[in-house]
């Protein structure tokens, strides 16, 4: 990758893009081997620094590490300096004095990731695993990856990504990254869950589920984040399922091809019906064994090849 | 030694075809029935090529072992980038694609590379090897063998020995990866 970071699916053009994603797909065979180990990474530390509650993307990006044979570190808010006070500063000098390679970032505040990776407070990688409302890339990317695998080429395909969007990293880095690759993405949403300057996205929105169906290749539905929610954006969490959730009758309105998608954790019964989720179509499961393997690419790249070959400061 | 002005520089030489079309063939086809006659016969025998030439080797030995014994018989392919010793030197690189066709426990695994020279490829590939599986025995079947080895690897199957220099280039062009005739030449050196 041109950059020693992973930031933004921004930052990310379509060879970039495509680079991850076929290195993602040699990797995923590593889960089928007897040893499901690689010895590329030995040596190096990644630390996975969680400033918020994560299952499945901690995890995955520890199983990614441990794969490729790194030295992982876990690392969350809870139970450390942080909840003495600690700033993000000064747990990047510790990280650094421990010699961490790679950081894996989670922070409740947008930016923060970028902020680690131009402050200089330490020389490592920085992979952003979701920050505040901002981005998620590598949800993004194992997004992508799983569209691929079921449609082929994403050029002209056409994703709905419906719920709330506003408090959405996942939607927003998708919307980026499927952009890039040449997808046609129709957000839906009420208005209230639109973010503002969504007409600037390089993307359709509409506030219609059902016009959105017909055409769609791939339907990604969104978690309401209520832990994020300190107004009322909807009148009821019944009217908002009834309008914007995934149920049966609407996922029979899909193409036959069409494949159902959801980032994960799932409030099943508000966006998604358990009948939906646990359907043939649903691939939300095969996200999250995708998701080891795209992360396995992203660390390798970033990781793998000469040391801090492009950094700014040089030989570190 | 005095070296003249007009010496041509290593790029200006001239490359020295040493294999042409027929010769890599007449080479292929001995290389096929050289591990028949080692092995027995084709069963218990899986053919694994090194990307990018080395697959393509392995399916033309493929091809010729399966015309001598009568059934087909499936090549595959192992990448060996995530296993090699220099990849702190380089920017990472792209990954080729692994396929093997059958398990490889109890089999008899002959590796294919287009050309051995430090060993180093083939010592990433037996690591490779060893995390798919445990073979009964590994051969190696390489269409050039140019020498100055830097690890205790030698070839069991060779196309041609090749006394090089360091100096010099061992290229070797292939009609499927290159789009042009089968050759092998060396490339700069004092000829």
């Amino acid at each position: 990758m041109k950059s020693s970071h992973l930031l933004s699916a921004a930052d990310l053009d379509r060879d970039d893009a495509l680079r991850i994603l076929d290195t993602a797909e040699e990797l995923l065979s590593v889960a089928q081997r007897p040893i499901k180990k690689l010895p590329t990474l030995r040596g190096r530390t990644v630390v996975n620094l969680f400033f918020e509650d994560s299952t499945r993307t901690r995890i995955s990006f520890e199983a990614a590490a441990k794969r490729l044979s790194a030295d992982v570190i876990n690392f969350s808010a809870k139970g450390s300096s942080v909840s003495k006070g600690e700033s993000l500063k000064d747990t990047a000098l510790t990280l650094q004095a421990m010699g961490a390679d790679a950081v894996v970032i989670r922070h409740p505040a947008s930016g923060a990731p970028h902020r680690l990776a131009t402050s200089r407070w330490m020389s490592g990688a920085v992979v952003n695993a979701g920050d505040g409302m901002h981005e998620h890339p590598t949800q993004a990317l194992l997004d992508a990856f799983t569209m691929c695998r079921h449609l082929g080429d994403l050029e002209g395909k056409s994703i709905t990504i419906v719920g709330d969007v506003l408090h959405s990293r996942v939607a927003r880095s998708n919307a980026l990254l499927l952009h890039t690759l040449g997808a046609d993405v129709t957000l839906v949403a009420p208005p209230t869950l639109l973010p503002v300057g969504v007409e600037t996205w390089p993307v359709a929105h509409s506030y219609d589920l059902d016009a959105n169906l017909e055409k769609a290749d791939a339907v990604m539905m969104l978690r309401v984040q209520r832990e994020r929610m300190n107004a009322s954006y909807f009148p009821s969490a019944r009217e908002y399922s009834r309008r914007f959730g995934l149920d049966t009758a609407r996922m029979n309105r899909m193409p036959e091809h069409a494949i159902v998608m959801h980032p994960g954790p799932m409030n099943r019964g508000m966006e998604i019906t358990a009948d939906v989720a646990d359907s043939p179509r649903s691939v939300i499961v095969e996200q999250v064994t995708n998701g080891v393997a795209v992360r396995m690419a992203v660390l390798y790249l970033l990781l793998g090849g000469a040391a801090d070959a492009d950094s700014p400061e040089g030989n570190a | 030694m005095v070296v003249s002005s007009d010496t041509p520089r290593p790029d200006d030489v001239p490359a020295r075809t040493v294999l042409d079309e027929q010769d890599i063939s007449r080479a292929l086809t001995r290389i096929t029935h050289e591990i028949l006659e080692r092995n027995r016969d084709a069963d218990g025998v899986l053919l694994l090529g090194i990307p990018t030439r080395g697959v393509h080797l392995a399916r033309r030995i493929a091809a010729r072992m399966s015309e001598v014994e009568g059934r087909t018989i499936t090549p595959g392919s192992l990448d060996v980038t995530m296993y090699r010793d220099d990849l702190r030197l380089r920017p990472a690189r792209a990954l080729e694609h692994t396929s093997i066709p059958e398990d490889v426990d109890g089999k008899t695994v002959v590796l294919i590379d287009d050309v051995l020279f430090s060993g180093r490829t083939i010592r990433a590939a037996l690591d490779a090897l060893g995390d798919l599986g445990r073979p009964r025995a590994v051969q190696l079947a390489v269409l050039v063998d140019r020498g100055h080895r830097e690890l205790p690897i030698r070839a069991d199957f060779v196309g041609k020995n090749l006394p090089t220099s360091l100096a010099e280039k061992v290229k070797v062009r292939l009609t499927e990866t290159d789009g042009e005739a089968d050759s092998v030449t060396i490339v700069g050196g004092a000829s």
